[in-house]
């Protein structure tokens, strides 16, 4: 029996998964129209490599990735290209982005594809290059490029290969269906990655309240070295970090990534897509959605063709329009509220709510926070989520960071217990947005500082050299002159043609009297910016303090924080960095301000 | 179609605060059962009344305060304080020592701090503590001699007039000093056999007094078992609060003993109802466990150099001031780091 380990927190939310597993996988069919938006996962997005017009096969490539981290977008049926322009696209903001429609002719004609029924003949990195170019991402949520995750940093040896199929979210039952119909795939796409792996142990985490689906795969699995692990059911035990936690013992350090510690986890739906990939030479065009929630008649899973609106498969389901509240694309834990049902399934789609107002209902209003506690029980990663709120509420983002804050994996536990109602992970959310613009921004800041020194230091140096080559020109002149008095002296000595000469060499020596005066004058003004609009000295002086006191404060935390040996030190650090030269920065705006206010009068009476 | 835009997550199972506010009034019925039947009808007099004057106070500041009031009423905090004030209250207090501190809980504890959740003190024990050292002789003389309902203890319309009417001259009758008080002052000049030989101890631990503590212990558990309070700040109390007994008060010809300590005066009350306050109260279950200790290690203190009686009261209000302190010293170490960080610079939270 796999050792299993505990996490901290956790709750039990209702599961409503038998909803949707009364019915077997159903095939979604071809809808009239298909939108495949260029980006459907992190990283860069495709570029359109069809135009509009093109006829193109089932499985042929119409989006690839120049350079950056992606894949490249398959044509899920066969037909023609109608339009490459912005439609809506499944994310949490409504917005719209860059999608290629295709107009299906019907006919699903494939284009050739190239199977590989001995992949162990291969490279390693032909595997994976037929993995990259079959367009996987991983398809749980985030969606990371499937190729390159499979190659984890050389010095990175990963020796436990997991497979997440706890799937701990309500509601979700794609991967659930999936490993009990498609047993012989998921083991298939796990042994590929495997065998491109090479871990020690292959084990597949499946939460307790799946028996069918641990069956199935016990028999997919048979006379294999590969675990299954069942794990108790408590959201989050799918969460990455959580998974690993249970099954290894061990934590993802933070900020770091599970290869740190030798761990890799994939998600279920990968590894069917992996083995269909390799073994069909099918590239990613399919997906299993679950289409749920009480708005729906008949709720159940779907394989649907990915750029299918959602809307085409509500349908399906018998959504009834008038009971539908809240559609949620996700889990209710963690997934987001969709503005219109014309966005399409997506690479990452695994779960479609089509709630009733019932089912889900608008949370009560916000009260204040009594301090019960409740959501540091809860809360999977041991933070304080209570602290955390306090300090998002206040905008005292260093505050929050310094409590981690960027270690919340936003499963929503918190909210979820929260007897006041207060929407902890959107106060967790709004805090992160503002400190990455904060980063951004000081970035940005940082990069205009350093341009700005470079150039200085550049006009300065050609300033000196230009100094340089001015002394260096009087002196050979003087040298000249010397020479041809010398000689003029010589030649008086010597009779006729002194005259003539001389004068030749008062002429040179006017013109080179001339070109000193103009290289002098072309000589850049210091004191040209001094007709600025009037220093404000008090303004400045308390910038100063300001930045002295934030600057001490800074410190402060660091001597602390180095003191416990904490991990944060050098964030601090850099903090304290930045703190001193915003009051370097100040002191400076300062005395120049001060010498400028003392150089005016003077200035003034020359330059009147 | 226009669908219900909302941030994750959209499921909920959260137990309102005016749930749990109900919960926790529902558990004390046990032991304000007991007291009304071992000590007349003072208390539930009381509960009542202090009930009304906390929702009073509270919808009148609120309303000062241009709060919504039946949105912040509901939430039944108030009431709480109110039941908790009358259950901690002696039988017959005037009604005006009631109305001083319901007053100075829910008004200067509570509301002027910034209403729910802004309060540093527990509400309950600020209003006690005034009303203790404002007025000691109506706080302390007050207490029913043990009797049952039906064997003596004075009826419902004789309380009800002694608690209203001002006038305590029939008081002296009913009355007697609290165990604790009558053992911890007889123990300097009696041997702790002569000692129990008083009528308030009766023939078990504290006539009377022992059935209250264990319906309070009853509801308590009940709390912990609907998983409304967790079970760190009651061990806490009753861990602090036995060890130091165990480490002082072993001879009981010199201290109180142990089982007078669990069983007399308000320590149930206080460890499963008023320590577990979580607006006042730590928050990390490490925290609470200290915070919890800390209080049943002050009970021991006070109850045995102390010179005022009241010590559950005091003892919570002390470690109401350490609050912030153990926050500050006790978060948890979160996932993937190697150790906690404790707290913040500049803001203790």
């Amino acid at each position: 029996m796999t050792q299993l380990w505990d996490f901290r927190g956790g709750v039990h939310p209702a599961e409503h998964k038998d909803l949707s597993t009364a019915r077997p996988i159903r095939c979604a069919g071809i809808p009239e129209r298909l939108v495949l938006p260029l980006q459907q996962h992190i990283g860069e997005p495709a570029e359109a490599i069809v135009k509009v017009g093109d006829r193109v096969l089932k499985g042929q490539k119409i989006a690839d990735i120049g350079t950056g981290v992606g894949v490249p977008v398959h044509a899920p049926t066969s037909g023609v290209i109608e339009s490459i322009a912005d439609y809506p696209v499944p994310h949490p903001s409504g917005m719209s982005d860059r999608c290629i429609t295709l107009k299906p002719d019907g006919e699903d004609q494939w284009c050739p594809r190239h199977p590989i029924s001995d992949y162990r003949a291969l490279e390693r990195d032909q595997v994976l290059q037929i993995i990259r170019e079959a367009g996987i991402s991983g398809m749980g949520g985030a969606g990371f490029p499937t190729n390159i995750k499979l190659r984890p940093p050389r010095d990175r040896k990963v020796s436990t290969l997991i497979l997440n199929g706890a799937e701990c979210e309500p509601y979700i039952t794609a991967d659930d269906m999936t490993m009990r119909e498609k047993a012989d795939q998921v083991i298939a796409g796990l042994k590929i990655m495997a065998w491109i792996l090479r871990p020690e142990r292959c084990v597949i985490g499946i939460e307790d309240n799946k028996p069918q689906a641990i069956a199935a795969l016990r028999i997919a699995t048979e006379g294999t070295q590969t675990e299954i692990a069942v794990i108790p059911t408590k959201y989050p035990s799918g969460g990455e970090k959580q998974l690993i936690r249970i099954l290894t013992g061990m934590e993802v350090p933070s900020g770091g990534i599970p290869a740190d510690i030798g761990v890799m986890c994939q998600n279920i739906g990968t590894a069917v897509a992996v083995a269909n990939a390799v073994l069909e030479g099918t590239p990613l065009i399919a997906r299993v959605v679950t289409i749920t929630g009480e708005a729906v008649r008949e709720p159940g899973n779907v394989e649907a063709l990915l750029g299918t609106p959602i809307e085409y498969l509500l349908q399906q389901a018998g959504v009834q329009q008038e009971k539908l509240s809240r559609l949620v694309l996700g889990g209710p834990m963690m997934g987001y509220t969709l503005t219109t049902e014309a966005v399409p399934v997506i690479k990452t789609t695994n779960c479609v709510i089509a709630a009733t107002a019932r089912e889900l209902p608008t949370p009560p209003p916000e009260q204040p926070c009594i301090r019960c506690g409740e959501c540091a029980a809860a809360c999977p990663m041991d933070l304080l989520p209570q602290q955390l709120f306090w300090y998002a509420k206040a905008t005292e983002f260093e505050k929050a960071e310094h409590l981690n804050l960027f270690d919340c994996i936003e499963c929503g536990a918190c909210s979820y217990v929260c007897p006041s109602s207060i929407p902890l992970v959107q106060y967790y959310r709004f805090a992160k947005g503002e400190i990455r613009v904060q980063r951004a921004e000081q970035l940005k800041a940082d990069r205009a500082r350093e341009r700005f020194e470079a150039r200085r230091a550049r006009l300065e140096r050609e300033q000196e050299e230009k100094e340089l080559r001015r002394k260096e020109r009087a002196k050979a002149a003087a040298e000249a002159e010397a020479r041809k008095k010398a000689e003029a002296e010589q030649v008086a000595a010597d009779g006729e043609a002194v005259d003539e000469r001389s004068a030749k060499a008062a002429l040179v020596e006017q013109a080179l009297a001339r070109k000193k005066a103009k290289t002098e004058a072309s000589r850049p003004q210091p004191a040209a910016d001094s007709a600025e609009d009037k220093p404000d000295l008090e303004a400045l002086e308390k910038q100063l303090s300001q930045a002295q006191s934030k600057l001490e404060t800074m410190q402060g935390m660091l001597d602390e924080a180095k003191a416990q040996q904490a991990d944060n030190v050098d964030k601090l650090e850099r903090a304290v960095a930045k703190n001193l030269d915003r009051v370097k920065r100040a002191e400076d705006a300062l005395a120049e301000t001060r010498d400028k206010l003392a150089a005016r009068p003077t200035e003034s009476q020359s330059n009147p | 179609m226009a669908f219900v835009q909302q941030s994750s997550p959209h499921a909920r199972n959260a137990r309102p605060t005016s749930r749990v506010m109900l919960w926790v009034m529902i558990a004390t019925l046990p032991g304000l059962v007991a007291q009304t039947l071992f000590f007349g009808w003072g208390n539930l007099i009381n509960v009542v009344f202090c009930i009304a004057v906390a929702v009073a106070a509270e919808a009148a500041m609120l309303r000062l305060r241009k709060k919504p009031v039946a949105f912040f009423i509901r939430d039944n905090t108030a009431a709480v304080t109110g039941l908790l004030l009358g259950l901690s209250l002696s039988q017959f207090t005037p009604w005006w020592v009631s109305v001083v501190a319901v007053i100075s809980a829910i008004v200067v504890a509570k509301q002027l701090y910034g209403g729910l959740g802004s309060n540093p003190f527990n509400p309950a024990m600020v209003g006690y503590a005034l009303v203790l050292v404002s007025f000691p002789v109506a706080m302390t003389t007050n207490w029913a001699e043990p009797a049952l309902l039906w064997q003596g203890a004075p009826g419902f319309g004789e309380t009800l007039v002694t608690i209203t009417s001002g006038q305590q001259t029939a008081v002296d009758g009913w009355t007697m000093a609290t165990p604790l008080d009558e053992y911890k002052h007889k123990i300097t000049t009696h041997t702790a056999a002569e000692v129990l030989t008083h009528p308030t101890f009766g023939e078990g631990i504290a006539r009377g007094w022992e059935w209250v503590n264990a319906a309070f212990l009853a509801g308590g558990l009940g709390l912990m078992a609907l998983r409304i309070i967790s079970w760190h700040i009651p061990a806490g109390f009753l861990g602090g609060l036995i060890l130091m007994s165990l480490a002082f008060g072993s001879n009981a010809d010199l201290y109180t003993p142990l089982s007078l300590h669990l069983l007399a005066g308000g320590t149930m009350l206080g460890a499963f109802f008023i320590a577990t306050d979580p607006v006042s109260a730590a928050t990390s279950h490490q925290g609470k466990l200290v915070y919890g200790t800390g209080i049943g290690i002050l009970i021991y203190l006070i109850r045995t150099w102390g010179n005022y009686p009241d010590a559950v009261a005091f003892s919570v209000l002390l470690m109401n001031f350490a609050v912030p302190f153990i926050d500050h010293y006790t978060p948890p170490r979160t996932y993937g780091h190697h150790k906690a960080r404790r707290g913040v610079p500049g803001n203790q939270g």
